[in-house]
């Protein structure tokens, strides 16, 4: 826009971009990037507290950390607590990923044309401002032997005696997935209802006078249209669901009850964390880190655009035919 | 004939988009109804006594009697301090989203404007560092602040803030959308130093994005959990979240439910507030850094 002018003035004024950028980059350096790579580091050490004060190592023991962490003979090991998060996140992110894409079709449908919708999205968005902890907190208290949802169930006469949720595996996941549920479909509802309205209109008109009927419309047009946005959706949603930690550590007071079968990889991260055994927590991160940065790439490449690179190899095969003759 | 079977097909119409419509409304109530339920309890229930909460559920709500004994009873609980818990949350997340935004802003401006040789692996750089997950260098982070001997103060909780890619990010996009070169060029001519420029000419043009950033980073320190709940240990200095996983810690059984009720309300009613004043600029703020395209 203004190219030419910042290009001929910027001979005077270049170094000053290094004044403007230094905070952020001496900030990460000291608080994200040596912490980081001290983190890889300790994760291959004997590092931990013994009593109150003395420490021991940090002393180079090879891959013992991730023999320990990984190892598939206990019956509580890493791979156990990435299968419990996986599953408590697709639990939450199933339905939120339909309901949302639902809401998100219905609030810009042209011909439906709800009311109150200004309403409807500020109740939805409502639970993603509201502290993880103090929800968890809450649906504690609301699944507790003596709570409300136990005391609604004797009046309605389904139980006579206290159901224990907190027990009962399936039901301790379903409720923290259940809050994921709550807390992140107002977020992408607002999202997904974004990216349908950036598609031009003129689209849905013409489908509408092709006699296009609302399912079409969706699965045809709307869909293939917003992939690029459910991508990212999935991708955020996945990150953030591999970390997952303040609602399942407050519905189990951090134990991941009954039986661990609750307890995410956050959650053993914090423990070891917590216990200053700073080589075992160190480990664990290194596992996370690289299990996130891995899906994050899978997850780009299978949503890049199939046509576009279908049209690019095409291109260049001619141009290789072309060359050939 | 061919009349009669269009206005057939114009009422059948016009029936599917009542049915569809009612049925939007009915899925719309049933998740306004799971959205707002849980606080509508909350409230009633802080309202009752621990005897009264514990023998049955009620739509209605107790007296005001109860709601203040309650109320005193869990601001004057000597284990858990709640409202110097509330200040101390108060204290991080203002400061933290005013560094947040603020220095966003500055390392934005820095490489929209200047042309300088680095600038394109620092803005790579920060697009990639956006992926890593924060907490993956907690081991190394939580070392790093004992021999800083920051352990157990707000610091750690406060100053990484400086360094934020997701708001930086959404600056530089807002910058490139809403900040014409042209702006600093005419400052420059007038006389005026860049760092002045920015703070007194760049920043109100960035109100806008500034107020959206604020509150977002305002909403997550306040209810940051993972990391307070590792560095702070002293009772007193403990945010709303740790406080609240304490009173999960304590002796549910005993627990009076009155107080707890009121001990959940106080951590988060501010934020509603906040939101239900700043709600049209929030919820236009999710879309706006989020995506684009």
């Amino acid at each position: 826009m203004a190219a030419p002018i910042t290009k001929r003035k910027s001979i005077s004024y270049t170094n000053w971009g290094y004044f403007f950028i230094a905070p952020f980059f001496i900030i990460y350096a000291i608080f994200a990037f040596i912490p980081l790579l001290s983190t890889f580091w300790y994760s291959l050490c004997d590092y931990y507290r013994v009593g109150v004060a003395d420490w021991t190592g940090p002393k180079f023991i090879g891959l013992d950390n991730f023999k320990v962490i990984l190892d598939f003979s206990q019956t509580y090991n890493l791979l156990v607590y990435f299968k419990n998060t996986v599953i408590i996140w697709l639990v939450g992110f199933v339905p939120q990923i339909i309901v949302s894409l639902l809401l998100a079709s219905w609030f810009t449908d042209l011909r439906l044309k709800l009311k109150a919708t200004g309403f409807f999205k500020v109740v939805i968005y409502l639970p993603n401002v509201i502290m993880a902890a103090s929800i968890s907190m809450l649906f504690f208290a609301f699944f507790d032997d003596l709570g409300p949802v136990n005391s609604m169930l004797k009046e309605a006469g389904m139980i006579t005696e206290a159901y224990k949720f907190f027990n009962n595996v399936t039901a301790t996941r379903s409720i923290i997935a259940s809050i994921n549920f709550l807390m992140w479909f107002g977020n992408t509802t607002i999202l997904l209802m974004a990216a349908i309205m950036g598609v031009d209109t003129s689209v849905y008109e013409s489908a509408q006078i092709d006699g296009a009927n609302p399912a079409q419309t969706f699965w045809k047009i709307t869909i293939p249209l917003i992939r690029p946005l459910l991508v990212y959706v999935l991708v955020t949603s996945l990150i953030g669901g591999i970390q997952m930690f303040d609602i399942p550590s407050i519905i189990t007071n951090n134990i991941g009850t009954p039986n661990r079968t609750a307890m995410t990889v956050m959650m053993e991260l914090n423990a070891y964390a917590g216990n200053k055994d700073y080589g075992r927590a160190a480990a664990v991160a290194v596992v996370l880190f690289a299990v996130s940065a891995s899906l994050s790439l899978l997850v780009f490449w299978l949503g890049r655009d199939k046509d576009a690179i279908k049209v690019r190899k095409e291109m260049a095969k001619r141009k290789k035919g072309a060359g050939l003759l | 004939m061919n009349d009669i079977v269009r206005d057939r097909d114009a009422m059948s119409n016009i029936i599917i988009l009542n049915v569809r419509r009612a049925i939007a409304y009915l899925v719309l109530a049933i998740l306004t109804f799971a959205a707002l339920f849980p606080f509508y309890t909350m409230i009633i229930n802080s309202t009752r006594k621990h005897t009264e909460i514990q023998s049955g559920f009620s739509f209605f709500p107790g007296s005001w009697a109860d709601f203040y004994r309650n109320f005193m009873n869990a601001i004057n609980d000597p284990t858990i301090p709640i409202m110097t818990g509330m200040v101390n949350s108060l204290i991080i997340a203002v400061a933290a989203a005013f560094l947040c935004v603020y220095f966003s802003a500055f390392t934005a401006y820095g490489i929209h404007v200047y042309d300088f040789k680095i600038k394109k692996f620092c803005f790579t750089f920060i697009l990639i560092i956006m992926m890593v997950p924060t907490q993956v260098s907690a081991p190394g982070f939580l070392n790093l602040i004992t021999r800083m001997g920051l352990m157990d103060t707000f610091w750690p909780l406060i100053l990484p803030a400086i360094a934020a890619p997701v708001t930086f990010f959404f600056m530089k996009q807002y910058m490139e959308a809403s900040l014409p070169l042209e702006i600093v060029e005419a400052a420059r001519i007038d006389g005026c130093n860049e760092f002045k420029t920015f703070n007194r000419i760049v920043m109100p043009i960035l109100k806008p994005a500034i107020a959206v950033q604020a509150i977002f980073s305002f909403v997550a320190n306040w209810n940051n959990y993972f990391m307070p709940a590792l560095i702070l240990e002293t009772a007193n200095k403990k945010t709303l979240p740790v406080l609240i996983a304490m009173i999960r810690s304590a002796d549910f059984l005993t627990f009076d439910n009155g107080k707890l009720y009121v001990f959940i309300m106080l951590s988060i009613l501010p934020v509603i507030v906040v939101y239900l004043i700043l709600s049209k600029f929030i919820i236009r703020g999710v879309t706006l850094g989020a995506v684009k395209g």
